[in-house]
Parts: structure tokens; sequence; C-alpha cells
């Protein structure tokens, strides 16, 4: 049976566009070259809607919305870039970089990085609140890997990788508010973590420095994110 | 023929015969249980032993009566007196009068507005049923609300009697629990799931724990009226496991139901399936967010998710799911019993019934308290609550726990519903209520508050979670006299940030208490500002 | 027309930031007619003078000597600019916050010490608990990130200045470049 999707029409930034029923307002935008900033959004996993980056304005609602959790809808008029939106962002990155150590300066993801560039391209030309100064572990007992906590934006890509993709959930997460952090198995270290299949995926989508490959220098890791839709798409054709 | 509810009342009725004249009732709850309730039972019933009227007086265990503040409390049935403060040395002393003269220096006075202006329907049977007793909630009408749903009418009648009550959801939201069941029952789905929420968290909040302390079989048979109505065959109560007694007190009740045909396969001859199991909270406060909830229970890590889908479209592992608190199904038996119209007849126009509240702060009656919709703050605080402990003036009264606000004394005329509550900029929440005086520092109040939400964020999402932490560094920075208005200028924008952008309704309402004191206390505030030519030292 | 005055101070960094501003090479002469530097590491004023236009700040707050001076030279400047992460976000220098200051001293100048281990209480500084950026302490009026922010950055930033306007900085630098 052939697959049958409605078309629903609406307008984005004032834009007239046309989308399927199952299009979220974030992949409308992209397809129509609209940016909408996103951090824990990748596109082949799950949604978990954390970050709130994406939040946009539609026109008589009340709340503002995440456009990556949010279907497109007849009749919807959608703003993804007004002055409120635009402080609001700017203050999510704030309070991010006030939470750990953000020093792009020493860091082997700089000029690689998503928080970076979002912090570049959203104008947060500095930050308001102190840092937390929190002490959080660096974790290089894997061969291959190094998970440096006080660099993990909490994106949870590593955790959804891992158990959607992978199949293994080696991480997850532990601990609440600003000492929630990432945790392979039961807290036991990576390196001796007997589900961990060293398949490199969570290095690979983690946004920032947090998860990283040993021996790079500042500026030299570059994550490689091409595999995702590819393997994902086809996991939901096995299905 | 008798139906196997009628065989159930039989078996309530030859229990009753076997009772004698006088029953002591003894307050079992918790508040009362940390005085020693359980050792004053066992003098008691030691007594009547040894004065040999063990065949006159009856011994029993009850849930709340609702004065926790004159706590361990005994009442002598059926001439209702109460006594206050009792001791294990007084056992004697109570057991001699019963049938006699009262005991005067034990007496409470029962005629006073804390308990004459209060209307009890949640908690009828609080404190005169023993919630250890199936006989005994079956005699006080038990189950009778469950047995006409199932018999006489059809799941559409059920639905459209609560909506005809106006019932509203009691664990804060404020929901029409009508439209939510209709919502479930029209999903279309093999498997569907009733969920209880009883993760009560709001710091000295304690409705949700009486009601399952006092009365347990009430709440499984408004989750089985519930799944009726909505077509569910499984039932959970989310339930925290700080709450030992409430958990063993329902797990008794649980078996109890199914050794009668209560629960499990064909209830009550009915041809309807219906189970309840418990599963326990592990102490986290966000699990009393629903889609958080729901994850705990599928063994996930318990976070939020974003809402819509809704529970009443894919709720746990992705079925269209009931989720209503404690207070709210215990208010459906009475609804079915008596009519939506009788319980809509009660309350203000957008807000029906009773609401449960836990009286606590610079208040003299502390306790349990039952009150029609409507009545003032006033009426709550100082006629039924008694005022403050030393007579002096009233400052504020929180409401909503750490998602609330505070209310100051000009507006203590307010009637309790959820509009009014809303419109002071606090909210009805589940039913906790803190009475503070003026030796209560409103920064540090609003300090307290955020410290809870800062700790209690599941760390998620950023706004909650940093932006709870960044608040409570400059709610402490303030009161510690420390900050500038700037500072003060941060503390408003991160309010707007937490409320506008938060995944969950936790972290939406964290910024509440420090916006409700900034609104009615902002002096308070500004009396501590330091403004300095330079930033201070210091982190 | 007199010239506008500029100062240049060095706080706690690694001087990138000042060797990134001479890089701006043939373009100092050209500035040199417009600003007069008046206070910098630099030049031999050691004095920082009573009124001045511009300061431009690299580094951060480290010690009780930076944060002295900070105070000082934000109450005689119209304009200060905060050059360089670490005047912006405190950066490296920042990285010792979560370690007490007892161990910082410890290792520095006792475990890692060959000859004569001891604290020096004379003449140097003593630090901060914490090492803050500029904003924490005294009001900024611009900021430039990037380690160090590159010579064109500066440029940029001198000569809007001059011209009376705010820089704006989104394209042209960001944290860590």
């Amino acid at each position: 049976m052939a697959r049958r999707s409605r078309i629903k029409t609406l307008k984005i930034d004032g834009r007239d566009v046309g989308a399927h029923e199952d299009q979220t307002i974030l992949q409308l935008a992209r397809e129509n070259n609209i940016t909408i900033p996103t951090l824990c959004h990748i596109e082949g996993l799950s949604v978990p809607g954390a970050c709130r980056l994406c939040l946009v304005e539609v026109k008589g609602w009340r709340k503002l919305v995440p456009a990556c959790a949010t279907y497109a809808d007849e009749g919807m008029e959608v703003f993804t870039d007004s002055e409120r939106l635009r402080s609001y962002r700017r203050m999510i990155l704030e309070l991010l970089f006030s939470e750990g150590n953000h020093v792009c300066a020493v860091c082997v993801s700089n000029g690689h990085c998503e928080l970076q560039s979002l912090a570049q391209h959203l104008g947060m030309d500095h930050v308001r609140y102190p840092n937390l100064q929190p002490v959080r572990l660096v974790d290089m007992t894997h061969s291959r890997f190094t998970l440096d906590r006080n660099r993990c934006i909490l994106c949870l890509r590593c955790v959804r990788v891992c158990d959607e993709i992978e199949g293994a959930h080696t991480w997850d997460v532990k601990g609440r508010g600003v000492d929630a952090r990432v945790i392979s198995d039961l807290d036991t270290p990576w390196g001796e973590s007997p589900t961990c299949t060293t398949c490199g995926k969570c290095v690979n989508v983690c946004p920032v420095g947090a998860l990283v490959e040993k021996g790079r220098a500042v500026g030299e890791m570059v994550k490689r994110q091409e595999f995702l839709p590819y393997l994902s798409s086809m996991r939901e054709v096995k299905r | 023929m008798t139906t196997i509810y009628e065989e159930l009342q039989e078996q309530a009725n030859a229990e009753l015969q076997k009772r004698h004249t006088h029953c002591v009732r003894v307050c079992m709850a918790a508040g009362c249980l940390s005085h020693h309730g359980d050792t004053i039972k066992k003098a008691l019933e030691a007594e009547i032993e040894a004065q040999g009227c063990q065949d006159d007086v009856t011994i029993k265990g009850v849930g709340c009566m609702g004065l926790c503040a004159a706590g361990p409390l005994v009442s002598v049935e059926p001439e209702g007196i109460l006594y206050e403060k009792v001791t294990v040395e007084d056992a004697a002393d109570i057991v001699k009068s019963v049938g006699n003269k009262p005991l005067k220096r034990l007496q409470c006075a029962t005629n006073v507005p804390f308990f004459k202006r209060q209307v009890k329907i949640v908690l009828e049977n609080s404190g005169v049923v023993d919630p250890e007793s199936l006989e005994d909630y079956i005699l006080a009408g038990g189950y009778a609300a469950l047995d006409k749903a199932l018999t006489d009418m059809s799941p559409a009648e059920v639905i459209d009697e609560v909506v005809i009550s106006g019932l509203r959801g009691r664990g804060g939201g404020g929901y029409p629990t009508g439209l939510k069941w209709s919502t479930v029952a029209k999903a279309i789905s093999d498997t569907k799931y009733v969920i209880c929420n009883a993760d009560e968290g709001d710091p000295g909040a304690f409705m949700d724990r009486s009601v399952l302390e006092s009365d347990p079989h009430r709440v499984i048979e408004g989750m089985a009226i519930a799944a009726y109505a909505v077509g569910a065959e499984q039932a959970y109560v989310y339930l925290r496991a700080e709450y030992p007694l409430a958990i063993q007190r329902l797990k008794m009740a649980i078996r109890q139901a199914k050794r009668s045909g209560l629960l499990g396969d064909n209830i009550l001859g009915s041809g309807v399936n219906f189970n309840v199991d418990i599963r326990l909270g592990a102490g986290a406060f966000v699990c009393g967010e629903e889609t958080a909830l729901m994850a705990s229970i599928e063994g996930k890590r318990g976070m939020p998710r974003p809402r819509p889908p809704y529970p009443a479209d894919h709720g746990l592992w992705g079925e269209p799911t009931l989720i209503n608190n404690v207070e709210t199904f215990a208010n459906v038996a009475p609804i079915i019993r008596n009519g939506g119209a009788w319980y809509a007849g009660i309350g203000t126009k957008e807000s029906k019934g009773t609401k449960v509240f836990a009286l606590a702060g610079q208040i003299k009656n502390t306790g349990l308290i039952e009150v029609p919709m409507g009545i003032s703050l006033n009426e709550i605080v100082n006629e039924i609550g008694g005022g403050t402990p030393d007579g002096s003036q009233i400052k504020a009264i929180q409401t909503g726990g750490p998602s609330g606000g505070c209310i100051p004394n000009q507006y203590i005329e307010t009637p309790v519903d959820y509009e009014s509550l809303s419109e002071l900029g606090s909210i009805m929440g589940s039913g906790g209520m803190i009475v503070m005086d003026s030796s209560s520092s409103m920064v540090e109040v609003a300090r307290y508050f955020m410290e809870f939400c800062k700790t209690e964020s599941c760390g998620k999402c950023i706004p909650c979670r940093v932006g709870t932490a960044q608040m409570y560094n400059l709610l402490d920075k303030i009161a510690t006299g420390k900050a500038t208005s700037a500072d003060l200028e941060l503390l408003e924008q991160l309010c707007d940030l937490v409320k506008n952008t938060s995944l969950c309704g936790l972290g939406q309402s964290a910024p509440n208490p420090v916006l409700s004191t900034l609104r009615y206390f902002r002096e308070e505030y500004l009396t501590k500002i330091v403004d300095a030519t330079d930033k201070q030292s210091g982190s | 027309m007199s010239k506008v005055t500029v100062a240049t101070v060095w706080l706690d960094g690694c001087s990138g930031c000042h060797m990134s501003l001479i890089d701006m090479d043939e373009r100092l002469i050209e500035l040199a007619e417009k600003i007069d530097v008046v206070y910098s590491p630099l030049v031999d004023n050691k004095t920082y003078p009573d009124s001045v236009d511009v300061a431009i700040v690299e580094g951060a707050v480290s010690s009780t000597d930076d944060e002295a001076k900070i105070k000082k030279i934000r109450a005689h400047t119209k304009i200060l600019v905060a050059l360089g992460d670490c005047a912006v976000a405190a950066n490296i220098p920042a990285m010792r916050n979560p370690i007490p200051v007892r161990d910082v001293m410890d290792r520095a100048y006792f475990e890692t010490a060959d000859v004569q281990p001891q604290i020096p209480d004379q003449v140097v500084p003593s630090l901060l608990p914490i090492v803050r950026p500029i904003h924490e302490v005294v009001d900024v009026d611009v900021f430039v990130q990037g380690c160090p922010p590159s010579a064109d950055t500066i440029y940029y930033v001198i000569t809007e200045l001059l011209a009376g306007r705010k820089p704006d900085l989104r394209n042209r630098t960001r944290p860590g470049a």
C-alpha cells in the first residue's frame, strides 16, 4: 500500500510553506533554508526537546514550543527569530557556558564545536552569570576515547545513539540538577565497561569536546556524523 | 439471587454484630503514630482486659482525625468525645470514663470552627473507619459506587456524572477530570492504563499521604470506577517510598480487595477485569510530573518529555493512559454514589466540591482540613486554623509549594478557588498551605523554595538545570546583603527565562515563589541591595 | 584637534592579546595619527592618567593587585574594552578555580620546587580565591572575544570606536579563536 500523507499549509516567518503532516517545524524550516538553532537535536535520533534553543513562537499560542517536537499544522503562523527568542537563546547559551569548563582555547574541538559556533552566531559576547565551578571527573580509562564531563552540556546524544542505534545502552545519566552527569553502565570506569563496543558513535555525535578521541591536540578533533541518517534509516527499513 | 456486593455487605454486617456498645478510636496516621499512637492503642487494649470491659468496649485504630497539632488523638464513640495529647498513662482513666462522664482534663472541644466549618467528602471516612479493615469500609458505604457503576451505568454515563460534577484535578493543575476521562475513553487501543499519582512531594503537604493511610479502599474504588469508564484493566499507583505506612496500608487494601473479588478478573461478577499494582518512587520530586512518572514506571530515568503527545493519547508504554492524583480519585466514589449534580452544588461556579489542605507553619491548628471551594483564606487560616500561635498578625500565606506563591495578608478575604489564586500569582496546587508571620523574611522564603527546585531539577533542560542554580546563587547573594541592583535585574530576567522556556511544569513554575514575593514584598529585596560604585567581591 | 587617549592594560593573561595588537603592523602608524597611547606595558609611563578615553584590557582578575588596578582604571576611563577571552571569560587563568588557592600554591612552590621551596609573600601580590572576568568586578563597555582576537579584529574595534560607533563583532571573532 502506498504511504499517504496529508499536506498542510502554514507560514514560517511570513513565508508560505507546504508541509507533510508528519513533518516538524524544525524539519520544515531547514527544508526552506530558515535557520533555527539546535543543540540536543540530531537527525536520526529520538527527540528529547531538552536544550530549548529551538523554541519558536506560534501566533495565538500562549506558550513557546520546541520546533523539534512540534508538528506542522494547517494555518499555523510560526515566528523563529523574534528579539524575544534571540534574547532567550543567548541566555540559554550563557547558562550553559556558566555551568562548566568551556574554555575553547585549550579544547581539542576548538573550531569544530557546535556550542562555540552557536555562541558566535547568536551574538553571545560574554556570560553575565558567574561560573558555577563544578568539580567533575574526567574519564580517561578507555583505550581510544576520553570523556571530559567538564565540557559536557548534557544534550544526551551519546546516551541516545548508544541505546537507539548501537543497542548497547552503555551511557546513562546519574544525579540531579547541576550534579547530573553522564555515566557508563552503573558508574563504572568507561575502560572497564562490559557493554561498550568501542564503536565510537557517541564520540562522533557529541557536539562539543566532551567525548573525544585520544591523541588529538587543540582544534584537531573533527566529528563525523554522516553515518547517522544512514544507520537510522536502515533500522527503520528492517522493522 | 444475591449479588457479590450484597454478600460482602452481609459479611460486613455480621462483623458489626460482633461489635460492642462503645468504640474507642485511636488515631494511627503518621502524625499521631509518631507520638506513640500505637503504644497508646496497646495500653488501651491492655486496660480493657484489666478492667474486664472487653465485652462492652472495642478499641479501633483509625486514620487521620485532622487536628494533628493536638495529637495523639483518641475519640470515644458513639458519644463523639475527643481527647487530645493523650499519653500511655491516660489509658486507665479513658477506659474508666467510657459510658460515664467525659474526662475533662483531656477533652478537646469539638464545637469549634476547626470541626464545624469543615465539609468532609474526601476525608469523610478518615478517623472513622479502620484503614486496615475492608468490612469497616463497606459498612461506611464503601464500594457501593463501584457496584452501582458496574451494574447500573454504562461507561459513558459514569463519565457524564464526573463531567456534571465539575471535578477538577486536585494534584495542582486543575484540569477538568471529566474531560480527561472522556479523552482517554475516546482513544482507540486494546490496552489502556490508569495511573494514580501518589508522588506527593511539596514541602509541608501531606494530603495524599493521609488519604492513603486513612482510607486506602476509597482510592482503589475511585481507580476501579475510572478504569471501567475509560476501558482500562490495569492500574498503577505511583507511590513515594518515603511513605512506608501508606504503602503498607495500600498493599493490605489491595490484598483484601483481591480476596473479595473487588480486584482481579470479573470484579463483582460484572465481567470487567481490573488490577492494581504499586510502583514505588525513589525520591525524585520531578516524578510527580506525569511524563516523568510514566518514564519511571517504565523503568527509565524519571525525566519529563515534551507534550504533546499527551498521556491520554500516548502514555505508559505508548498506550492511552489516564493519570489522576490521590485526592481526585478519592472524590469519585461519592460523586457516583450521590450524583454529579450533588457535588456541583458545593463550591463556586468554576471550582466545584471541596479541597483538602494541609495547614502548616505559624498557625495554631496545624493539621489536615477539608473545606468547600470558595471559602476565604481568612476563614481557613484564622477561623479554622486559629490564627498564629502567639496571636500576632499573619504576614503571608504560601500555597502551592515550590510551584506556588506567597499571598500577602491584604488579600486574606480572597476566596479559595483555582482562578482567584492564580490571579494573585499563586496556585491552588496540591493543597499545601504554609502560614508565615512577621518573623519570616520573604527573600529567605524564596531562597528556600529555589534551593528545593535546584536540587530537584532533573537536569534535562538547560533553563531549569542551570537557571535554578543561578537564581539560587543570586537569591543567596541578596539574602546575605552582597547583591547590587544589577543582580536583582539578572534575577528577574532569569525568572522570565525559566518560566517561559523550561520543558516541564517543575521548571516553568520554579520562579513563582520569587515572582510573587517580588510582587508583594519588593521592598524586602530592595532593603538588602547594596549599591556600590564597583561590584562586590566574592562569588 | 587633540588625539584620543588610549591605554592598554595587561592583567592575568599570556600577553598574546598585546602581541596581536602589535600584529596590526603598518596600521599602527596610521592609528598613531589619531590616538595617543598614554599608558601601556609597551610605553614608559607607569602611572595611570587621570582621564583616559579608551582602555583596552587584556587578562583576567586573579590577584589583589589586578583587582585594585581594574577598579582604578574603571574610575578614570570613559570606554573600557575587555580584550580577549581572559578578560571576557577568565579563560585559562580561571581553570584553577575549582582548586583551593593553597593547593595551587603548594603545587607551584613546594611540590615542583628544586631549591628553596617557599611561598612568596613579598612584592608579589597574593592570589584571590577565584579568578574572575573583568565584568564581574567592574562594568565593561565592549567585549572582544578571541584567544587572541586577530589584529584585524582589534583594528576594527579601535577604528569603530574612533568613529563613535559600538563595534558589532558577531562575525569577526568567537571564543577560542
